[in-house]
C-alpha cells in the first residue's frame, strides 16, 4: 500500500461519515483499457489531468484538522471590517489541497494540529480550536516568531510548522481574488506599457534619460507595420 | 511487429518544430517542397482556447501555478515537460550531471523560452583566434549577417544599434521603457562600470505583418501568445507556412527511432513510433532533416546503425555527441529598500522578462577565464503566484524589527516590501570539450524501445572561475543600486553557484560543423560529411556557444542550411 493510500484509509478509517470525500471512483477498469488510447490535448495533457483527478479524489485533511487550520489560518488573517479573512479565501482547501500535491507537507501539518492541541490541553484544558482567543494567541506568541539567523531545520518543529502554515495561508490568501484586489495588483490583462508614472519615479528617487527614451516605442505607432532602411533605421 | 509504411515519398522529413525545424518547415515548404514534420509531442497552438494558460488568474490553477514534475516552470508555462519525463529516462556516467530539459511539443522549448535574441558577434565565431580555447567555427559572422537580418525582419525582435564589437546590430523593433527596478539596476550597474542597454527580445512591440498580433504587455510570454506577438516555432514558422499554401504534413505525437538508409548508406527516411497506437512506422524522404534538439538528434544519428553507418549515422569521425556544452549560469537575488513601500497604481507587467541588460563588457585578456557572459535582470510587482507571501516579513532583520507573527500586521508587511527584490543572473560561455558528451546507453531503453542517452559532463575551473567573476559583479552592482544581496555569496565548495550543467538549457554541439570530417559531424552547410542527405538544424552543429542565447542563431542558421537544400535538389545535387 503506497503512501497515498494509506494516509487515504487513515481519514476514511478513523472519522465518522459526514466527511466530504469526492465520490470514490472505482479504479481504471476494464472497460478503459479495451478502449483505444487516442490522445487529445487541450492545454493540459492526460498525466496533468490524471493526477489532478487523483489528488481531487483524495481528501488528507479530517474534520476536526480542517476546523483546527480555518481558527488558525483566521487569526493570520483575521477578516475585519477593512479586511477579508483568511477564511473568505478558502485557504485551508487550498491548504488541503498543497499538502496532497507536496506529500511532504504532510506530516508536519498533521503533526502540528496535534501540537497546537496538546499545547492547549495542557495550558487551558481545552483542544485549540475551542479555546478563547486569548489562549489561542498566548500559544501563537511562543511560536510565530523566528530568528532568521538559525537555519530553518534548526529552528523548533513548531516554529517550524507556524511558519509553513503562515506561508502558505499568505499565498493561498494573496493569490486568490480578494487577495489580489487587497494588494492591488493592476496587471493580468491587456494593456499598453508607456513606462513607470511620473510621481513613482518622482517617489523613489530616479528618473528616465531623454536619450534612453528617444530609442524606446513611440506606443502611437505600433499598429503601423515596421519597416527599416538598409542600414536597420526603422523608417515607420 | 510489422513496421507500417507510408507510400509517400517526401522532399523532405523534418525531424523536430522547435526552432531549427520550424524554420526549415518554412523555408523548404515555401520553396515548393513536400515536407512532413514529425514531432514528438502533440499539435499545440496558443490561439485554441482550450491550449491556452496566458491571463488565467493564479486561482484557476489549485496549486496557485506552483511547478509540477510536468511543468517545472509552473503549472501555467506552456512547455510541457521538463528535466524528468515519465517514461523517458536518460542516464549519467562516472557519477557527472547534466540535467537535460525536453518538451515534447509542436514548438517544443520556444513555447516558454526567454525570447532573448542575441546574434553572435564576430569574436564569437573565431574564438580560438582569440584565446587558443576550443575550435573556430568554419564560417564567420559575415556568412550568417545576411540570414541573422532575415531573421529579425521576418519574426521581429526589440532592440537598438548600438555600434558595438561582439554584439551586432540588426533590424530591431524599438524596446519597451525600463521598468522602476530597471532604472535601479542601470545605475548600480553603470557605477560598476557595466554597461547598460535596452535588451533584445523577439516580441513584437510594433506591428510587423498582418498575421501577427502586437504585444499586449502581459509579461507570460512563457504562456504563449494567443495573438503570436512573441517567437515561437509553431505560431511564426509551421502555421504561416501552411497558411501560405505549403505542403505540411505534420505528424504528431510520433517519436523518430531512427534515420532508414539504403545499400549505398543514402538516407531514405525514418522510423518513428506512434505514441498513440505504439507501433512503428516509417516515412519515405530525399532528404532527412533533423531538429530534435541538440541531443535527441545526436541519439537519434547514434541509433541509426546499419552495416554501411557500424558506428551510428554521420558518426565516423567519432564525434556525434561529444563536446556539448550548455551555457553556464548564476543568479543572485536582493533587497532594494529603496523599492519598499510601492504604489500599486500601475500596471508593470511589460514584456515577459526584462527590459535591460548588459552584453559582456570585460576584457578576457586580464581576467582568469577565457570567455564572458551577459547580465539578465529580474524583478517587479509580479503577479501573485505560489510562493508570494513566503517569509513574508523576513527583510525585518535588516531594520532589526521581529520577523514573523501574525495578524494585520502581515497585510501592511506584504504591501510594504511588495516589488522590493529583484535579481540579477549571469549567462555565459563555456568551453566546448571533447570529454563533456552524450553516447547511447546500451543498458536502458525508453517505454518506445528506444535505447537512451547517457552523459558524462564536467566543468572546468574556467567556468567556475566565471562564476566566481559574476557573483563578484553581482554583489558591487548591488550595492551601488543600494540594495543587499540575499543568502550568502556561494564559495568554492558550491563551484561559486555555477549551475548544474544542462539547467539553463542552451545545451548545443553535439553534431558539430567543421571543414575536416575527420573532427567534425557536419559541414558549414550543416550537412553531414558521411551522408550527403542528412542536414542538421539545431544546436547540435555549434562549433561553439557564446555569452549569447543560441535561438537567434539557430534560426539563422536553418534557414541558411535550408537555403542550401532548395539549391542542391535543384540541381540535383543531392
Amino acid at each position: 500500500m503506497d503512501r497515498r493510500k494509506s494516509l487515504k484509509s487513515i481519514v476514511l478509517g478513523t472519522v465518522a461519515g459526514g466527511l466530504a470525500i469526492h465520490g470514490c471512483k472505482p479504479e481504471a477498469g476494464s472497460e478503459e483499457l479495451v478502449e483505444s488510447p487516442k490522445i487529445t490535448y487541450p492545454g493540459r495533457v492526460p498525466l496533468e489531468e490524471e493526477l489532478l483527478a487523483e489528488l481531487e479524489e483524495e481528501q488528507f485533511l479530517n474534520p476536526h484538522e480542517i476546523e483546527t487550520l480555518t481558527v488558525l489560518c483566521d487569526l493570520i488573517l483575521p477578516g475585519s471590517e477593512e479586511f477579508k479573512a483568511a477564511s473568505d479565501a478558502k485557504v485551508v482547501d487550498f491548504i488541503e489541497f498543497m499538502a496532497k500535491d507536496n506529500e511532504a507537507f504532510q506530516p508536519d501539518i498533521r503533526g502540528g494540529v496535534m501540537w497546537l492541541d496538546h499545547k492547549c490541553n495542557t495550558e487551558n484544558g481545552v483542544e485549540f480550536k475551542a479555546a478563547t482567543q486569548e489562549q489561542q494567541k498566548a500559544i501563537l506568541d511562543e511560536i510565530a516568531y523566528y530568528d532568521p539567523e538559525v537555519p530553518s531545520n534548526e529552528r523548533p518543529f513548531e516554529v517550524n510548522f507556524f511558519s509553513l502554515i503562515r506561508n502558505l495561508t499568505m499565498t493561498g490568501f494573496y493569490t486568490s481574488k480578494i487577495g489580489i484586489e487587497e494588494i492591488g495588483y493592476k496587471g493580468n490583462m491587456p494593456n499598453v506599457w508607456d513606462g513607470v508614472p511620473d510621481d513613482v519615479l518622482e517617489q523613489h528617487g530616479v528618473a528616465y534619460e531623454e536619450e534612453w527614451l528617444a530609442k524606446c516605442v513611440d506606443q502611437s505607432k505600433r499598429g503601423i507595420i515596421a519597416e527599416w532602411d538598409e542600414n536597420g533605421n526603422l523608417l515607420t | 511487429m510489422q513496421i507500417i509504411e507510408n507510400a509517400t515519398v517526401y522532399d523532405a522529413i523534418i525531424v523536430g518544430s522547435g526552432a531549427g525545424g520550424g524554420m526549415a518547415t518554412k523555408v523548404l515548404s515555401e520553396a515548393g517542397l513536400r515536407v512532413a514534420v514529425v514531432e514528438a509531442g502533440p499539435f499545440f497552438d496558443p490561439a485554441l482556447p482550450e491550449h491556452q494558460t496566458q491571463l488565467k488568474w493564479p486561482y484557476e490553477s489549485p496549486r496557485r501555478g506552483a511547478s509540477t514534475r510536468f511543468r517545472p516552470f509552473g503549472d501555467f508555462d506552456a512547455a510541457y515537460g521538463g528535466w524528468d519525463i515519465e517514461g523517458e529516462p536518460y542516464t549519467q556516467k562516472d557519477g557527472t550531471q547534466f540535467d537535460w530539459f525536453r518538451s515534447r511539443m509542436l514548438g517544443g522549448r520556444t513555447n516558454h523560452w526567454g525570447r532573448i535574441s542575441l546574434r553572435f558577434g564576430p569574436n564569437d565565431f573565431k574564438h580560438k583566434d582569440i584565446d587558443g580555447y576550443g575550435d573556430n567555427w568554419p564560417i564567420s559572422y559575415d556568412d550568417v549577417k545576411p540570414y541573422y537580418d532575415k531573421v529579425d525582419k521576418l519574426i521581429g525582435v526589440f532592440g537598438t544599434n548600438e555600434g558595438l564589437p561582439n554584439d551586432p546590430d540588426g533590424f530591431f523593433l524599438p524596446p519597451p521603457k525600463p521598468r522602476l527596478h530597471e532604472l535601479f539596476y542601470i545605475k548600480g550597474a553603470r557605477k560598476s562600470n557595466v554597461p547598460v542597454y535596452p535588451s533584445r527580445m523577439s516580441m513584437l512591440t510594433k506591428k510587423i505583418n498582418n498575421d501577427r498580433g502586437v504585444c499586449f504587455y502581459c509579461g507570460q510570454c512563457n504562456r504563449a501568445c494567443q495573438v503570436y506577438a512573441d517567437f515561437s516555432a509553431g505560431t511564426c514558422l509551421i502555421f504561416p507556412a501552411q497558411k501560405n499554401g505549403g505542403q505540411v504534413d505534420l505528424f504528431v505525437n510520433c517519436m523518430v527511432r531512427e534515420v532508414t538508409t539504403d545499400a549505398e548508406g543514402k538516407a531514405t527516411g525514418v522510423s518513428y513510433i506512434n505514441k498513440e497506437d505504439r507501433k512503428e512506422y516509417k516515412l519515405k524522404g530525399r532528404v532527412v532533416v533533423l531538429g530534435a534538439s541538440a541531443c535527441s538528434t545526436a541519439r537519434i544519428l547514434l541509433n541509426s546503425k546499419s552495416k554501411q553507418h557500424p558506428n551510428g549515422l554521420g558518426n565516423s569521425s567519432d564525434v556525434v555527441g561529444k563536446y556539448l556544452h550548455d551555457s553556464t549560469g548564476a543568479d543572485r537575488a536582493a533587497f532594494i529598500p529603496d523599492l519598499m513601500n510601492r504604489k500599486v497604481s500601475y500596471n508593470e507587467d511589460g514584456v515577459g522578462g526584462m527590459h535591460v541588460y548588459s552584453p559582456w563588457w570585460g576584457d578576457n585578456s586580464k581576467l582568469d577565464f577565457p570567455r564572458g557572459y551577459h547580465i539578465e535582470v529580474w524583478g517587479g510587482m509580479g503577479m501573485p503566484n505560489y510562493g508570494f507571501g513566503f517569509n513574508v516579513n523576513e527583510f525585518n532583520k535588516f531594520f532589526g524589527t521581529k520577523v514573523g507573527g501574525y495578524g494585520d500586521v502581515l497585510r501592511g508587511e506584504a504591501k510594504k516590501y511588495y516589488g522590493a527584490t529583484m535579481g540579477i543572473s549571469s549567462r555565459g560561455e563555456s568551453i566546448a570539450l571533447k570529454e563533456n558528451y552524450c553516447e547511447i546507453d546500451p543498458t536502458t531503453v525508453d517505454e518506445f524501445g528506444i535505447p537512451v542517452l547517457r552523459f558524462h559532463y564536467k566543468w572546468s575551473d574556467l567556468e567556475r572561475n566565471q562564476a566566481k567573476h559574476a557573483h563578484d559583479t553581482f554583489e558591487e552592482i548591488i550595492h551601488n543600486m543600494g540594495g543587499i544581496p540575499l543568502g550568502d555569496k556561494p564559495g568554492k565548495d558550491r563551484d561559486y553557484g555555477l549551475h548544474v550543467p544542462g539547467r539553463i538549457i542552451h545545451e548545443v554541439g553535439t553534431t558539430r560543423m567543421g571543414d575536416d570530417p575527420k573532427t567534425s559531424v557536419t559541414n558549414k552547410f550543416q550537412q553531414l560529411h558521411d551522408v550527403d542527405n542528412v542536414f542538421v538544424v539545431d544546436a547540435g552543429v555549434f562549433t561553439s556557444q557564446a555569452d549569447k542565447n543560441c535561438t537567434w542563431t539557430i534560426l539563422a542558421l536553418s534557414m541558411r542550411a535550408s537555403e542550401y537544400i532548395v539549391d542542391q535538389l535543384k540541381q540535383q545535387n543531392i
